[in-house]
């Protein structure tokens, strides 16, 4: 009864390709993850939320998740609009700017902090001009919020424009033979057909953002309870060598990422029900 | 004159396209967002590198220093990379030739990484590696440091890196099937043969786009490697740790010239992907509906 752990095959390189897999995962992923865990465990969870119940650990956490929810809501929206608009409009510049969307991916996030930090501080192109209007964009959350919409920036674009490649032209002149203005055919025939891949370019551009160190720190000015994010605080524990601390508030992130990682797999079984594929 | 007779005033459009006005609002917005946010920073880059004039930004990049940080991060990808080219081989073979129980759980395992916080990720690595742990304390005992030496670095960018080919090769696997390969091994051939001459020349395209990504992620790894590193000058500090240090001691001109050379790498970076995407779109995984 039951079903089999391996079928058989025919194929050659079951134990190699499953030694090297297995090996691998282990030692670069599961046990480090694993000795995180462990030290979490023998610290105890009376002193991890204790470590983690302060003013300034709940502060950089809310600060990290809520700036994240923001960003990740601007690409969200503006995602959707750069995806439809590479794929629908043809223009001079279309392929280059197809390609700058992937530009965040590829520049190390370090060089992304910097080169934010120099447009956005008050003597900076964009800060000056916003300095003019009392604006200050560099160290406060509005950098955060900045450089976190930089590192999420392609996800949803990614995840939707393949979707609209994929829509039939035939729907939308179905629609609009029936009388639908173009404005109703958008809104109630291709977004929700988008709405699957655009919520799951969303949590990933979510879960990117609450972990991100490089970006962030070099344009947040990291003042305690008002731009001090999650992640720097375990570099700072580490530097002081407080490695309970550390570890307290980095299963506190690893939680949140797991939480998020199940969300995303939940948005994506809803959607396969619901339209078929994602 | 006959022009006018054919060619209606108002052009006409289909149905399924929106106004030119709104068109051109969408397109302008996009050009502008993307304007903003992405070609900015990579002008301030290069501006400020250059704010010293060239001999300024050639002379701070041929500082020993910057030498050393330069090495260091050429060796350190091209360890990880063909490690992590191996692992994502080995783990696509492994899911798409055999059938097992927990086939979606490995997945997800192996995609992990890509949740977990790059700074989390270097502190898993200093837990399990560092001095104070048990193995760290009898590698570091046996001659082998981990943390705060190029090993830890290396695993800390394996780590983060771990995802990028065996995610590249799945989809593509999957899609081309076990027929080819069953005929070789029918006629045949040896698994190795098979796997070199068969499959090899099938995901080249899709192996080539995810050794790119995941190198482009290991030159540039900030989080995890500050966190393992220890930033000891001239011996861990990998170009991202050095454009830190330099920006935090207001050298600009050398922060912003060793910046530019990662940005000149990222934009190398997205031409051979546009131009792998160009050619080979067939073959790869991404730009498909997942």
């Amino acid at each position: 009864m039951g079903k089999p752990l391996i079928y058989r095959s025919p194929m050659p390189g079951f134990g190699l390709s499953m030694g090297i897999t297995l090996t691998m995962l282990s030692i670069i992923v599961l046990l480090p993850i694993g000795a995180l865990l462990l030290k979490g465990a023998s610290f105890g969870i009376g002193n991890i939320w204790e470590t983690v119940n302060r003013d300034r650990v709940w502060g950089a956490l809310l600060l990290s998740f809520r700036l994240s929810l923001l960003a990740a809501l601007f690409n969200l929206v503006f995602g959707v609009l750069l995806a439809w608009v590479l794929v629908r409009y043809r223009f001079p510049g279309r392929r280059i700017l197809d390609a700058a969307v992937d530009l965040p991916f590829a520049l190390p996030t370090a060089v992304a902090g910097i080169a934010l930090t120099a447009l956005y501080a008050p003597n900076g192109a964009f800060g000056s001009i916003a300095a003019e209007a009392g604006w200050r964009i560099a160290y406060t959350q509005w950098g955060i919020f900045i450089a976190l919409v930089f590192v999420g920036l392609p996800f949803v674009t990614r995840t939707v424009q393949p979707v609209v490649e994929e829509i039939e032209r035939e729907v939308e002149e179905a629609s609009a033979t029936l009388g639908a203005s173009r404005f109703h055919t958008l809104r109630h025939v291709i977004l929700p057909m988008l709405t699957p891949a655009a919520l799951t370019g969303f949590a990933l551009a979510l879960a990117r953002a609450v972990g991100e160190y490089g970006s962030v720190i070099f344009i947040a000015g990291n003042i305690p309870l008002v731009t001090e994010i999650a992640p720097l605080l375990i570099v700072i524990q580490l530097e002081e060598f407080n490695y309970d601390a550390a570890a307290a508030i980095g299963i506190a992130m690893l939680l949140i990422s797991f939480a998020m990682l199940l969300a995303i797999n939940l948005i994506q079984v809803w959607s396969r029900r619901r339209i078929g594929h994602v | 004159m006959s022009d006018a007779a054919t060619t209606p005033a108002i052009p006409l459009r289909a149905a399924t396209d929106e106004s030119p006005l709104v068109r051109r609002i969408l397109i302008a917005i996009a050009v502008s967002g993307l304007g903003i946010l992405v070609a900015a920073p990579l002008i301030v880059v290069l501006a400020e590198a250059l704010a010293g004039g060239w001999a300024a930004a050639v002379a701070s990049l041929s500082h020993h220093d910057a030498w050393s940080a330069i090495r260091l991060t050429l060796l350190i990808a091209i360890i990880a990379v063909p490690l992590n080219a191996a692992f994502g081989i080995s783990a696509a073979w492994f899911i798409t030739k055999f059938d097992f129980r927990g086939k979606a759980f490995l997945i997800t395992l192996i995609d992990l990484p890509f949740s977990v916080s790059p700074v989390v990720a270097g502190l898993c690595i200093v837990l399990m590696f560092g001095a104070n742990s048990l193995a760290g304390g009898w590698l570091a005992a046996h001659g082998l440091p981990i943390v705060f030496a190029v090993p830890g670095i290396v695993l800390a960018t394996l780590f983060v890196t771990f995802p990028f080919v065996a995610r590249e090769l799945i989809p593509v696997m999957i899609e081309q099937g076990r027929a080819e390969e069953e005929a070789a091994l029918t006629l045949g051939a040896s698994g190795w043969r098979t796997f070199r001459t068969v499959t090899l020349p099938n995901i080249r395209w899709a192996l080539l786009y995810g050794v790119l990504l995941s190198n482009a992620r290991a030159m540039g790894e900030f989080g995890a490697v500050a966190v393992v590193s220890g930033k000891i000058r001239g011996q861990t500090a990998t170009m991202p740790i050095t454009i830190e240090m330099l920006y935090n001691e207001y050298l600009s001109v050398a922060a912003f010239s060793m910046a530019a050379l990662l940005t000149l790498l990222a934009l190398v970076t997205l031409l051979l992907k546009g131009a792998l995407e160009l050619r080979h779109a067939g073959q790869l995984a991404a730009h498909r509906v997942q």
